[in-house]
């Protein structure tokens, strides 16, 4: 990550004038003694870590295939229950797939879709918005008001009907999740630069004759980092939500995609005879937003400037 | 005043204007021609084809085919269902209802529980109910609530059999639905248990729309309060002497609703957007239901009447929430 970076307010040349009559804790080192005040944070990270790394060894980690189909097995509950064993830790699904293998494969999905979304969504809305924030005038009005118009419907609503144009297939859903988190980071970056604009240090790389494009990417984004990084987090477990949701709705992942909304429409029907198929995969849906959310709480503390204790 | 409510809606009428082209649009941006589209597999004769051209208007240029649904759309034409034949319009409102009653359900459960979570929580600051009430907010917050659905249902409707998996009232009742409102046709029925079961049937999916509303409420209501506590006012009032209930209940919390009221307002398109997978759930014969099953038998002229209306929905409260707030609080109307 970044984050290191990011909370430098002041421009290069006075940085290293300060530094030299006060030394600063390093970047990383200041954001991390904020960010672990924050024990639900710490915490959000290390699961965080933890999926990741479950996602990265799905094929070593996981007991059997995701697809295979073990017609012997059918409904197995867990090991704990009685009928269950020790092949199948948290039981069989409909047509005798193991569980636990596909939650495993199915964190891979929902990190895809986190990592894809927010950077289709990010690095579209932070340029319009700086776009927007350096340009004024009417191109500013233009693409404001068109924002208004995608913030006006329903994020869920506006992916679904998306995704009825485009066919339902996970990448599409994953478009159609990006198109609609992208209006807020506009927003956001718009506000940012407009806040940094007048400052000192913008018209003095005016001055000395940055381009309008070094002004916008290096001497103003930087500092506009901060509730970035926040709406990101907070955008990836939107993403992660809205894309399982697409699932359940039959217009996201198609089966038999292990992705874990995809799981949970398949498993509607055994609901009330099959307890294990529908708990887990929401379960894991659950944990791992928590997660993410947490993580941002403790982000928004350590780098949202407005909150920051003094 | 009048100033800020014109500017306010100064900008709602390009928004509106938008909304409608992105509806408008929605059918003509469908991967290939609509007609055979919502025609499916059967295919139809030419002659019908061309009979169907000229109904929808697809033989017209764009733009007149817009200047068209944007003169309907003001008289309260949305076009004809392709699958029902009747006006979209009509279909819109004979279950909006249903979607609205559910809606004001989940608010009011919402609102019941957050806001004393969160006045409770602000109060006991870094205690354990703070923690504890924040933490299960958080967990609330992060639901998918599709899922939280069909855990509810295991658990009360399985295994304790207390309420119904399905619709809005039992099969044994039947009365007009003149209100379309279940409750209060229930009510007035006049027949035995219609009531209760009408009651029954609501429980499972306002707990499921009001879940996250619920969880942004309280945390909304946590900050909003602990803002207000640390402003001298407050303190002058502990000074006086006041009693912790006087304090927190009269002075803090009169001028803690203020953001918390937006909160409310602005949650329609959460409510919305939840209503979609609630409905779908729960078989609850309203608007989120109807969207999806439109989606799904390609019956785009609903889909597209359904996708307006919403939006302008949202956006109409998110309008009157804003004037409102400009009432209340006069340094936003600058």
């Amino acid at each position: 990550m970044t984050v290191s970076d990011n909370s430098q307010a002041v421009p290069n040349s006075t940085a290293e004038a300060q530094s030299g009559a006060m030394a600063r804790p390093g970047r990383f080192r200041e954001f991390w003694s904020y960010f672990s005040e924050n024990t639900g944070a710490v915490v959000g990270l290390v699961i965080f870590l933890a999926f990741i790394l479950i996602a990265a060894f799905a094929d070593v980690l996981a007991p059997h295939s995701p697809t295979e189909q073990f017609r012997q097995a059918l409904l197995q509950p867990p090991v704990w229950q009685e009928g269950g064993t020790s092949e199948f830790l948290l039981g069989t699904d409909a047509i005798g797939r193991d569980l636990l293998s596909r939650l495993i494969h199915g964190a891979r999905y929902s990190f895809f879709i986190g990592i894809i979304v927010v950077v289709i969504a990010a690095g579209s809305g932070v340029f319009i918005g700086l776009v927007a924030g350096f340009a004024r005038g009417w191109v500013d009005t233009l693409i404001m008001r068109l924002m208004d118009i995608l913030l006006a419907f329903p994020s869920l609503l506006l992916a679904l009907v998306m995704v009825a144009i485009l066919g339902p297939s996970l990448i599409n859903a994953m478009i159609a999740i990006a198109i609609v988190l992208q209006p807020h980071y506009v927003r956001l970056t718009r506000a940012a630069v407009l806040q940094e604009l007048p400052k000192d240090y913008v018209t003095s790389a005016r001055v000395v004759g940055a381009s309008r494009l070094r002004l916008m990417f290096v001497t103003v984004l930087p500092n506009c980092l901060a509730p970035i990084i926040v709406q990101a987090a907070l955008s990836f477990s939107t993403a992660i939500l809205d894309a399982a949701a697409l699932g359940f709705l039959g217009l996201g992942a198609q089966p038999p995609t292990p992705e874990w909304g995809t799981m949970l429409a398949d498993s509607r029907e055994f609901v009330l005879r099959a307890w294990w198929v529908v708990t887990f995969p929401g379960l894991a849906i659950l944990i791992n937003v928590l997660a993410i959310n947490l993580m941002g709480d403790g982000l928004r503390d350590a780098l949202d400037p407005k909150l920051k204790r003094s | 005043m009048l100033n800020f409510i014109l500017r306010r809606l100064g900008t709602f009428i390009p928004t509106f204007i938008g909304v409608s082209i992105v509806s408008f649009l929605f059918i003509r941006l469908l991967p290939g021609d609509p007609i055979l589209l919502m025609a499916g597999e059967r295919g139809m004769t030419d002659a019908r084809y061309a009979e169907l051209m000229t109904q929808f208007g697809f033989d017209q240029p764009l733009l007149s085919q817009y200047w068209d649904y944007l003169k309907g759309i003001l008289q309260g034409d949305l076009g004809t269902s392709f699958k029902t034949k009747r006006p979209v319009w009509d279909e819109f409102f004979a279950l909006f209802p249903a979607t609205l009653e559910l809606s004001l359900c989940a608010i009011i459960f919402a609102v019941v529980l957050g806001l004393p979570a969160g006045i409770i929580a602000a109060v006991k600051r870094g205690k354990w109910p703070d923690q504890a009430l924040m933490s299960t907010a958080l967990v609330g917050y992060s639901m998918p609530i599709f899922w939280w659905a069909l855990l509810l249902i295991i658990l009360f409707s399985g295994m304790l059999g207390w309420t119904p998996v399905s619709g809005r009232i039992s099969l044994m009742y039947f009365f007009p639905t003149d209100t379309g409102f279940m409750l209060i046709d229930s009510l007035r029925s006049g027949q035995d248990g219609a009531f209760a079961s009408a009651v029954q049937h609501l429980i499972l999916p306002t707990i499921v729309l009001g879940t996250i509303p619920l969880a942004v409420i309280a945390r909304q209501t946590r900050s909003a309060m602990l803002e207000v506590l640390s402003e001298d006012y407050v303190r002058t009032a502990r000074a006086k002497g006041l009693g912790s209930m006087r304090v927190n209940g009269l002075h803090a919390l009169r001028n803690a609703l203020i953001p918390v009221i937006t909160v409310i307002g602005l949650s329609v398109g959460t409510l919305m957007a939840g209503a979609i997978l609630t409905e779908t759930i729960f078989s609850w014969p309203g608007i989120g239901k109807w969207m999806v099953e439109g989606i799904n038998s390609r019956d785009y002229t609903a889909v597209q009447g359904g996708l307006l209306m919403i939006a302008v929905i949202v956006m109409v409260v998110n309008l009157v929430v804003d004037i409102l707030y400009g009432l209340i609080n006069p340094k936003i109307r600058k």
